[in-house]
């Protein structure tokens, strides 16, 4: 479900990635094209070394490409290899994360640890509090508003961290493989909170994973080999 | 949310035990200053509660806080034959070590021109001033002495008729005062056997020299008690206090007197000067010195707490960055628990002080003055303890997340 520009979560052209130099020169990315609508779900797929994470990683504006260009929203953020735009308010803004572990804030309960994402987004703490327990009341896990990290499950752990990256409506989520710590039950509960969680609030959604029992969870599915899109 | 207050209180028994830690460590820096006020507190002590406007002392020495001092006691006299000196007294102080309970009891005699002087600047907290010309003496609370307590000095005992509290000799000896007579006593006395040794060495050394021969009175003198020999005088004092009269020229009767060629003459301010540069000026600056290395051992460590902290909270620092937190989250969470463990130490050492201090055996002097001025360096180090972990939490990327 591709839509035109101004419904593109993200669009990206020419990534490439190039690690060292001369003899130790890796090219992770080689001319990587890619784009996600809002609402839809894509599973990023490949063995390890494919360079799944470093296209998550100029994706998610962590890591500068050395060549390409990304558009989010319409806005370009990435041109000719760099950063054009503030990329940690515009992270802040309009992206979220999700990863194989949850990386919870160990000192802020669950509902603090949602919270946290809206008032470093300058929300006021009354209106991140009531937006908090929203999300974790629409994750299933509203009970475990005041539970630190370490008293919850593996699985309840990934679902506040979904509800934190929900934090701000973002037009992108990016998810490292997310279910990699998780059973086959829970991994799937998971990949389809994402489904859900893409659909119904029109984020992008993109999951490197491994796991391909969940496939059909997804609305499409990219395998990523020696630094390129299949 | 106040992200700093959150991990105090998820961590807050590690985070209590190094407070305590803190502010143990802080204790010893405050009472170090402490230290140092008691120090030159109790050395100036006798000077300005006695608040004497000049001290004569022995020519070519610094007074009796400084070196021996000896001189005659008729020196009062003349000094109350200055024009414009309204009162001398001569002051002797000696210090003295006997055994109370078991126990080493060391005690600085201090002697009083009863009855000019009835000692009505001695801070009395119970009992009464001296009001006989022996055998009573008032004590500092210090020396545990309590009143109607009897004590044999010399040959002689006396009773306790009054307590003061914080008077102490330069040296930091709890002080008693008695009357000058008996100050001399104390200080002179010798036993029975020593006595009649000296009687019969003076008897021989009459009997072999003419006038021994030829006036035996001198003979039957020498026999005697030392104060029946006109050759020896009474015991010298250490000093003479003088007093001038009110709206007199300070500087014109110092003068007179130190144009004589057997003293010098001291302003209180001189002989306090003299105290605070020489006697107490090496303690002072031993003191200053250690106080500086605790300051940077204090700082050290609460810069290593303070990093070892950041390093735990490290992959939660980058996880904000991931979010978008801006870095003023990041240090405000650093510098805030610093600021904070400074601030929670402090109290712990002025209250911990409040206790521990007045069990140290010398003085120790807080002063609001010194309070603040380790106020400001405990924030100072506080912030400089943190640069240290901020230093490293900005270094932190947030792909560390990712990878």
């Amino acid at each position: 479900m591709v839509g035109d520009s101004n419904h593109l979560a993200v669009e990206a052209s020419g990534l490439t990635k190039v690690y060292g130099s001369g003899n130790t020169e890796v090219q992770a990315l080689r001319g990587v094209d890619l784009s996600l609508a809002r609402g839809e779900v894509m599973a990023l797929l490949g063995p390890s070394g494919a360079g799944k994470s470093t296209l998550l990683a100029i994706v998610g504006l962590v890591n500068e490409p050395t060549a390409g260009r990304i558009t989010m929203d319409g806005k370009v953020v990435v041109s000719e290899g760099h950063f054009v735009v503030d990329v940690r308010t515009f992270r802040r803004q309009r992206m979220g994360f999700v990863f194989q572990k949850a990386n919870l804030i160990p000192f802020l309960t669950a509902a603090e640890n949602v919270r946290i994402a809206m008032e470093i987004n300058d929300q006021s703490p009354r209106a991140a509090r009531r937006r908090a327990m929203e999300l974790l009341d629409y994750l299933g896990v509203a009970d475990r508003g005041d539970h630190y990290p370490n008293m919850l499950s593996g699985g309840q752990q990934q679902r506040v961290a979904v509800a934190r990256a929900l934090a701000n409506e973002p037009s992108l989520i990016l998810a490292d493989e997310p279910t990699a710590a998780l059973d086959s039950v829970r991994g799937r509960q998971v990949m389809e909170l994402f489904r859900k969680v893409a659909h119904e609030r029109q984020a992008g959604v993109i999951v490197v994973t491994h796991d391909h029992r969940s496939l059909d969870v997804f609305d499409r599915a990219l395998e990523m080999e020696d630094g390129l899109i299949q | 949310m106040n992200l700093a207050f959150k991990d105090i209180r998820h961590n807050f028994g590690r985070f209590a035990l190094t407070a305590i830690g803190i502010g143990l460590l802080l204790m010893l820096v405050m009472g170090m200053g402490g230290i140092y006020r008691g120090l030159v507190d109790d050395a100036t002590l006798l000077i300005n509660r006695i608040d004497a406007d000049l001290w004569v002392v022995q020519k070519n020495t610094r007074g009796p806080f400084a070196e021996i001092s000896r001189i005659p006691a008729n020196v009062e006299d003349r000094v109350r034959a200055v024009p414009e000196v309204a009162s001398s007294s001569d002051f002797i102080s000696h210090t003295i070590q006997r055994e109370q309970a078991g126990q080493p009891l060391r005690m600085t005699v201090q002697g009083i021109s009863w009855p000019q002087d009835n000692g009505d600047w001695l801070p009395l907290i119970a009992g009464r001033r001296l009001e006989q010309a022996h055998f009573e003496m008032v004590a500092d609370k210090s020396l545990g002495l309590p009143l109607g307590h009897r004590m044999v000095l010399g040959k002689d005992t006396y009773t306790v008729v009054g307590i003061t509290r914080n008077m102490a000799s330069t040296s930091g000896d709890s002080m008693v005062f008695v009357t000058l007579a008996d100050s001399q006593s104390i200080q002179y006395d010798q036993p029975g056997e020593a006595v009649r040794l000296e009687r019969e060495a003076r008897k021989s050394r009459a009997s072999d020299f003419d006038p021994g021969r030829t006036q035996p009175e001198i003979l039957n003198r020498a026999a005697g008690p030392s104060s029946g020999i006109p050759a020896l005088g009474p015991p010298p004092v250490s000093a003479v206090l003088v007093k001038v009269m009110p709206g007199a020229d300070q500087g014109q009767v110092a003068a007179t007197i130190a144009s004589w060629p057997d003293v010098s003459v001291y302003t209180a301010e001189a002989q306090r000067q003299l105290l605070v540069s020489g006697m107490v000026d090496k303690s002072r600056r031993q003191l200053a010195l250690f106080r500086g290395l605790l300051i940077i051992v204090s700082a050290i460590i609460m810069a290593l707490i303070l990093y070892t902290l950041t390093l735990d909270k490290i992959h939660d620092i980058a996880v904000l960055k991931l979010m978008g937190g801006r870095n003023m989250v990041i240090i405000n969470l650093i510098l805030q628990q610093a600021l904070l463990l400074g601030a929670i130490g402090y109290g712990i050492a002025y209250v911990a002080g409040q206790w521990v201090f007045p069990v140290f055996p010398r003085r120790v002097l807080i002063v609001n003055e010194d309070l603040w001025m380790l106020a400001g360096i405990v924030i100072g180090i506080s912030v400089l303890a943190s640069m240290l972990g901020i230093w490293r939490a900005m270094k932190v990327q947030p792909n560390e997340v990712i990878a």
